[in-house]
């Protein structure tokens, strides 16, 4: 397939290989960001390919893995509610809240609708004026802007009865909160391709200077990996710390202007939880005052629930990556991806599922 | 085949929808029945209007399966529910070599469903059943209050009789063996699903939904000594290897090149975040057989589809477990779907 199949020729994903076993001459802990170059690293044993004495780092990039567990237990009560149809994407049903996850909501009869779209579901408002839609806004700056103009279109249109539960993160402030853990070992980043096709990378110039770590913006295929590695390690051992571009055919340095204005207009910068992590100052995106009415955490009152997240889940180690998912004492034995404990092991972008289902180790 | 382009024989103006007095018993019944289903499915067992069809065969063995059929959306690009619950239940007694035979149908229609509906059901469901070779020897119809059903349910079982002594089974597969693919992947999984979320491609794409007796009758007269025959269904190819895996104790190895995947689907595929393997089909299956009759098997195949291709192979192993060797030259577990593959976000 065009544009698919060049990005995982295996003769040049063998010369890569040959590239960066030729240049690394010490040990380096390369992470990458996003949750889809997780998934495509493990599910193309991209990491077979590499010297042993470079380590990926799984990153916190996988936004179903990173929402709450208190979002997603105001998603459980907000969808029981015999009023409401509430759409999500996908892969959030199956993440397990403190007691159950919106697929049993489903099944005991709450009207739970899977979405590709946010439009959608304010299309589903206007044909249902008599209950009330709520669309779960999950997702880094790549899901934004539509998220952002399913809002502005309400309010245009003056649709009363859509609302969103925002759990809008963002990668830059998630990135220094890794490095300036103590226990951090990134010394490398490959950035998400897909978040730098909507934000650019200018805000990666200040990380990369402040924490002396390169920056390579990166995508998803396994040649565009294998090459932001190259570039990640040719930096290393240089000594260089600086932002480079490796998926150029997608990216540019100021990003999609007009999604940049949408988001700005319908959102601001807030603090956000992070599952595992915790509260991360300025990391996501909440409603504008001028939009507020379609915040569906206000609009249902459910503001001030707070959850504590369970003990003997290690997601917040394995999304900074200071565990491996198969180094989990739970790992494969009571969390699955049938019966997940935590976010990680559920969105197949989730570092502990991408191992089980393509390691089981 | 019958006049199956006729009007619908029930006067579609005195019930434009399926009555509960339809399933009740009564006259309505009676009428559905002998005008709708009886001048559709016609044959000499249905004709005996008996309680029980009565059926004689020959002293082989027989081959028995049930199967229900409750697809949404009920018409989509190559098929129907009733297409599907034809070849569906014809296609699990073919995987055990059997030549099928009889065919009983059940149906649980929703209260107000449209008639004209259930004509274009039925109508599919005679040119299946034709085209299979199969009768439909009994049926029984229910009707459900409205909000009660979906439309329209399914439920169909099946005999077959087993004209072979090979033993067709997973405990017959052995180290050597080799795996045949009889074409491309994925195909019904993706019109299904494009037809639910309203999505749309430059083509659309066709359910591959066929009987698959024919070829397999093909296979088992030319003596290739199958070791195992397993259709790929609602979990994909993946799936389905996994099942004969551990059902036979061993391990597979696939090739990803080598398993043929239409440019519309890996294209859907790509957009939808799904991958391939766990895609639902409804015509193709993998045979098992040694490997110095693989070549030979592979013949009859392609002339049914000249994209069947040899897959992979049957390694010693003590652990049951499939893997896959990926584009890119290296390897991985090609594990079972759990629960149902969701779209991923981004």
């Amino acid at each position: 397939m065009k544009f698919i199949d060049e990005y995982r020729d295996a003769d040049a994903a063998k010369k890569y290989s040959e590239l960066i076993h030729n240049i690394t001459t010490k040990s380096w802990n390369i992470m990458e960001v996003c949750g889809g170059q997780t998934h495509a690293i493990v599910k193309f044993g991209i990491d077979e390919l590499l010297p042993k004495s470079i380590r990926l780092i799984h990153g916190p990039g996988c936004p179903v893995c990173v929402t709450s567990l208190e979002l997603i237990d105001k998603s459980i009560e907000i969808a029981s509610n015999p009023d409401v149809i509430f759409c999500s994407f996908g892969d959030m049903l199956r993440v397990p809240g403190s007691k159950k996850d919106l697929l049993q909501v489903k099944a005991e009869g709450g009207d739970v609708r899977m979405m590709y779209s946010p439009l959608d579901a304010l299309k589903i408002a206007k044909e249902n004026p008599g209950k009330e839609v709520v669309f779960f806004a999950v997702g880094f700056e790549t899901t934004a802007p539509a998220n952002a103009m399913a809002v502005y279109q309400a309010k245009e249109q003056s649709i009363k009865n859509f609302s969103i539960l925002v759990s809008h993160v963002l990668v830059p402030p998630a990135m220094e909160a890794i490095l300036s853990g103590e226990n951090c070992l990134v010394q490398g980043f490959l950035a998400a391709g897909h978040v730098c096709a909507v934000m650019g990378y200018n805000e990666y110039y200040p990380i990369a200077e402040k924490y002396k770590v390169p920056v390579v913006v990166t995508g998803f295929e396994p040649l565009d990996i294998l090459q932001g590695i190259y570039m990640t390690v040719k930096q290393l051992e240089e000594g260089r710390y600086e932002v480079e571009n490796q998926y150029s055919r997608a990216v540019d340095k100021e990003g999609n202007l007009t999604a940049q204005n949408i988001v700005s207009r319908v959102f601001k910068v807030g603090t956000r939880k992070w599952r595992g992590i915790g509260e991360i100052p300025d990391s996501g995106l909440v409603l504008q005052d001028a939009y507020i009415e379609y915040d569906a955490s206000l609009k249902f009152g459910l503001a001030e629930i707070v959850v504590e997240e369970p003990k003997e889940c290690i997601s917040g180690i394995i999304l900074q990556g200071l565990k491996k998912p198969h180094e989990c004492e739970a790992f494969g034995k009571i969390c699955t991806p049938e019966r997940p404990l935590g976010a990680t092991m559920v969105s197949s972008e989730g570092a502990c599922a991408a191992y089980y289902r393509y390691r089981k180790k | 085949m019958k006049n199956f382009s006729l009007q619908c024989p029930i006067p579609i103006s005195d019930y434009p929808n399926v009555l509960l007095a339809h399933g009740g018993g009564g006259k309505l019944m009676h009428n559905l029945i002998a005008k709708m289903f009886s001048a559709a499915f016609s044959n000499d067992i249905l004709l005996q209007e008996h309680d029980s069809a009565q059926i004689t065969l020959q002293e082989n063995k027989i081959a028995f399966t049930t199967d229900s059929y409750v697809v949404k959306p009920l018409f989509f690009p190559g098929g129907d529910i009733g297409s599907l619950a034809v070849n569906g239940t014809v296609n699990d007694l073919a995987m055990s070599g059997a030549v099928p035979l009889y065919i009983s149908l059940g149906l649980i229609i929703e209260e107000g469903f449209p008639m004209d509906e259930l004509w274009k059901v039925v109508k599919s469901i005679a040119a299946a059943a034709e085209a299979a070779g199969v009768k439909i020897a009994t049926g029984d119809t229910k009707v459900v209050d409205k909000g009660k059903g979906d439309g329209i349910f399914i439920n169909t079982s099946g005999i077959g009789v087993m004209e072979h002594s090979l033993n067709i089974s997973p405990k017959n597969i052995h180290s050597g063996d080799v795996i045949i693919l009889n074409g491309d992947i994925g195909r019904h999984g993706i019109a299904i699903m494009a037809e639910r979320e309203g999505l749309e491609f430059d083509h659309k794409i066709e359910s591959d939904c066929a009987p698959l007796n024919g070829i397999v009758n093909d296979i088992i007269s030319s003596e290739i000594d199958v070791h195992c025959m397993r259709d790929l269904t609602r979990g994909g190819l993946s799936s389905t290897l996994n099942e004969l895996a551990d059902s036979a104790g061993c391990a597979i190895e696939i090739d990803e090149v080598s398993v043929p995947v239409h440019e519309d689907v890996r294209g859907a595929c790509e957009i939808l975040g799904f991958d391939p393997m766990y895609v639902a089909n409804e015509g193709k299956f993998i045979t098992i057989v040694p490997r110095q009759q693989a070549e030979a098997c592979l013949e009859i195949l392609r002339k049914y589809n000249p994209e069947s291709a040899i897959i992979g192979r049957i390694n010693s192993a003590n652990e049951a477990i499939v893997k896959l060797n990926s584009r890119i030259g290296t390897k991985r577990i090609l594990d079972m779907l759990s629960g149902e593959q969701l779209p991923r976000i981004c």
